[in-house]
């Protein structure tokens, strides 16, 4: 690894190669930058912008910018928390969220974010918006009250699976996750095994008869917040 | 000196919250050492005899009785709390909440499987609180100071907020007392 970059992460300088965005390289690193659209296999988004940094005091979403050499970059610092936090916030009260029944509570990660950022309720107005559940595949169960947009399914079914069985239709507040099908997701060809299922961060798309298998106390964000494994993997 | 007087109620919610609540255990005999319970289904007393330091509210607001009682614990309480899922967000009650109400009447007291009502006659006397058109969390009825969400926050999440308000620390929870299951 001859050609290397020096970038500043919250004042420490790491090292980061050409072609890596700003999010991989702090992660190599041991750094976490917070994020949720973004996930490792799939052609970033940008759209969530959970994962905003300074980039020499302009805000960029780390997990498309670049590493560029000498970028100084803000990522841990209250501004941004607060910046992140309401982003959050505003995921929840735009869907319907009910953690307490949710088969995905334990292993969600915006619930894992907003634990990560210590949101004990989120403050803005709750819109409790009307969204389907559409349970007509005998696998795979798809859950709209609980869709962020974040676009995982939608890449991973068309880049990883070949598929393309899921879309987005309209826009603005009335963007939803659509499937490549006349009527609904059991006229796909959507398998359980897809990367797609597998890919939703939340309890959107959930695999039908497997929901509680894990108790509490053992589930992924029971104990430690998420990102904590990107520190730990560096420190090894 | 007098000790401080905490208040508790349930408005929309199940009594979870005051199950947990009891279930600090022996933890309970301190807590009647360092305060005294005001207006509580713990004691029973039903209207405020004087000033709480805290009031600690279960449940959202689902009818006109519950923000009448809110905002009496609103005017009785140096600090309120919102305590539980219902509390903070409206919780299982909310889930009504993109539901007409008069198709919630309709599947309670017309056309739900198990009614039997012969008469046809949905409730209606004067006594009964109106519904509200939604369930609302505390905070979007009057001002809340503290939130200990789960269903139900775990016992330690209660013992561990009351004991620090009440010896005028900051409460700063660990990470795995706040959650929201
Ligand atoms: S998807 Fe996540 S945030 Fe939404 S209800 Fe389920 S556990 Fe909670
Ligand atoms: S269904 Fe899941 S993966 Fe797909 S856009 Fe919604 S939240 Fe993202
Ligand atoms: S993770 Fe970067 S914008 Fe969503």
């Amino acid at each position: 690894m001859s050609e290397t970059m020096t970038i500043t992460i919250d004042g420490r300088e790491i090292q980061a190669r050409p072609g890596q965005t700003i999010l991989e390289a702090a992660e190599a690193a041991g750094v976490y930058i917070p994020r949720l659209c973004y996930m490792k296999g799939l052609t970033p988004h940008g759209s969530c912008r959970v994962c905003t940094v300074l980039v020499n005091g302009r805000p960029q979403s780390a997990c498309t910018q670049p590493a560029t050499p000498g970028a100084v970059i803000e990522n841990d610092t209250e501004r941004l928390l607060a910046l992140r936090r309401n982003i959050i916030e505003m995921l929840f009260v735009e869907g319907n969220h009910f953690c307490m029944f949710c088969e995905k509570s334990g292993n969600c990660e915006l619930q894992a974010l907003a634990y990560r950022f210590g949101i004990p309720a989120p403050m803005y107005p709750y819109l409790w918006p009307k969204r389907e559940v559409d349970a007509s595949h005998p696998d795979v169960m798809v859950d709209h009250n609980r869709c962020i947009l974040c676009a995982r399914c939608v890449r991973a079914s068309r880049d990883l699976d070949g598929k393309n069985v899921f879309q987005f239709v309209n826009r603005n507040g009335h963007k939803r996750v659509a499937v490549n099908a006349e009527a609904r997701l059991g006229d796909t060809d959507l398998k359980v095994t897809d990367k797609a299922v597998a890919a939703c961060p939340v309890g959107a798309l959930l695999k039908k008869r497997v929901g509680y298998a894990v108790p509490v106390g053992k589930r992924l964000y029971d104990h430690e917040p998420i990102g904590s494994d990107i520190a730990a993997a560096h420190k090894k | 000196m007098a000790k401080p007087k905490v208040a508790t109620t349930s408005l929309a919610g199940c009594f979870g919250c005051h199950m947990s609540l009891l279930d600090i255990d022996d933890r309970i005999l301190k807590l009647v050492e360092l305060v005294d319970f005001d207006k509580s289904p713990v004691d029973d007393i039903k209207e405020f005899t004087g000033r709480c330091a805290i009031g600690l509210i279960e449940g959202g607001c689902c009818n006109e009785e519950n923000v009448r009682v809110l905002q009496d614990f609103r005017k009785h309480c140096d600090i309120l709390i919102s305590v539980g899922d219902c509390a903070t967000m409206g919780g299982i009650p909310a889930l009504r909440n993109n539901i007409p109400l008069e198709e919630c009447y309709e599947e309670a007291y017309l056309n739900g499987p198990s009614v039997h009502n012969p008469k046809g006659r949905i409730p209606d006397d004067p006594e009964l609180p109106l519904l509200l058109d939604k369930v609302y969390p505390c905070h979007e009825v009057v001002k809340i100071d503290y939130y200990l969400p789960g269903c139900p926050p775990p016992a330690d999440t209660l013992w561990e907020a009351l004991v620090a308000l009440l010896s005028n620390k900051p409460v700063n929870l660990p990470y795995e007392l706040i959650k929201y299951d």
